[in-house]
């Protein structure tokens, strides 16, 4: 059951991936992110981390793809010119990118983690859920918590100062 | 499930991510990529929380979703001041700051 349910959340976080890459039109990569993200938390929620996953699906699924829609409806869902500026970018990026997960795959293989081909330890019942989360991020990770939160402050304003319309006669 | 799937699940998606940012040219895409990647991290990083038994690893992977919204925060900022101004939306054609 475990097994089925990770080879169909891993299909589908992989389709959704490549799905981003894949798509001419912004929009529906916007979509097939937001499948991606629903997947991982299917993943996560295997891993027994109920509170990441939960984060996952209102914050990520949520908030932040209903920021992407919004700006891809604003800017259009254009697509790319065919005007290509690096000659043979097409063919050289895939490349580099299998380049990148043979690299990852020989760490993994060569890791010296006995643990890495285990199920991993049985773990108590409460483990990840927003207790137990929310007692380490106030506790033990109080100031990141608070570091994380004046990041996100500076975000926002950031982000109005960014897009804010100019009066006319002010410099760029 | 052996831990080692997900994470050959996560370097696999990191792959993907690594791939679209080298070839796509449109930056709210080139955005989603880097989620892609951020998301493969995160990936990782509560699988191997599962394999050690500690929960530290997943307000690590917390903590990445926070600065992951930040990144997007500003970055449709950029576009959307970008698109303003009537400039081409597309990476290779804004080299201003290239030397």
């Amino acid at each position: 059951m475990e097994a089925v349910l990770f080879f169909l959340a891993a299909i589908g976080a992989l389709g959704g991936a490549i799905g981003v890459v894949a798509m001419r039109n912004p929009f529906y990569s916007v979509l097939a992110l937001i499948v991606h993200l629903f997947s991982l938390a299917v993943l996560f929620l295997l891993l027994s981390a109920a509170f990441v996953a939960a984060a996952q699906v209102v914050v990520y699924a949520g908030a932040v793809m209903v920021l992407y829609v919004f700006v891809v409806a604003y800017i259009g869902g254009g697509e790319e010119s065919a005007w290509e500026p690096i000659p043979g970018q097409q063919f050289i990026a895939p490349l580099l990118g299998v380049a990148i997960f043979v690299e990852l795959a020989i760490a993994v293989l060569a890791s010296s983690l006995l643990a890495l081909g285990t199920d991993g330890p049985d773990v108590k019942a409460g483990f990840g859920d927003p207790a137990g989360i929310g007692y380490l991020l106030l506790e033990k990770f109080l100031l990141p918590f608070e570091a994380s939160s004046i990041l996100l402050l500076l975000a926002a304003v950031g982000a109005i100062v960014l897009a804010s319309r100019r009066r006319e006669g002010e410099s760029a | 499930m052996n831990i080692e799937w997900y994470i050959v699940l996560s370097s696999l998606l990191f792959a993907v991510g690594a791939m679209g940012i080298l070839i796509r040219r449109s930056p709210v895409v080139i955005l989603l990529c880097l989620e892609l990647m951020l998301n493969a991290g995160n990936l990782a990083l509560v699988a191997f929380s599962r394999m050690v038994d500690n929960q530290q690893g997943q307000v690590f992977a917390i903590v990445v979703m926070v600065v992951a919204a930040c990144e997007v925060v500003v970055g449709l900022g950029l576009i959307v001041a970008i698109f303003r101004r009537r400039l081409p939306l597309d990476v290779d054609e804004l080299r201003e700051l290239r030397g």
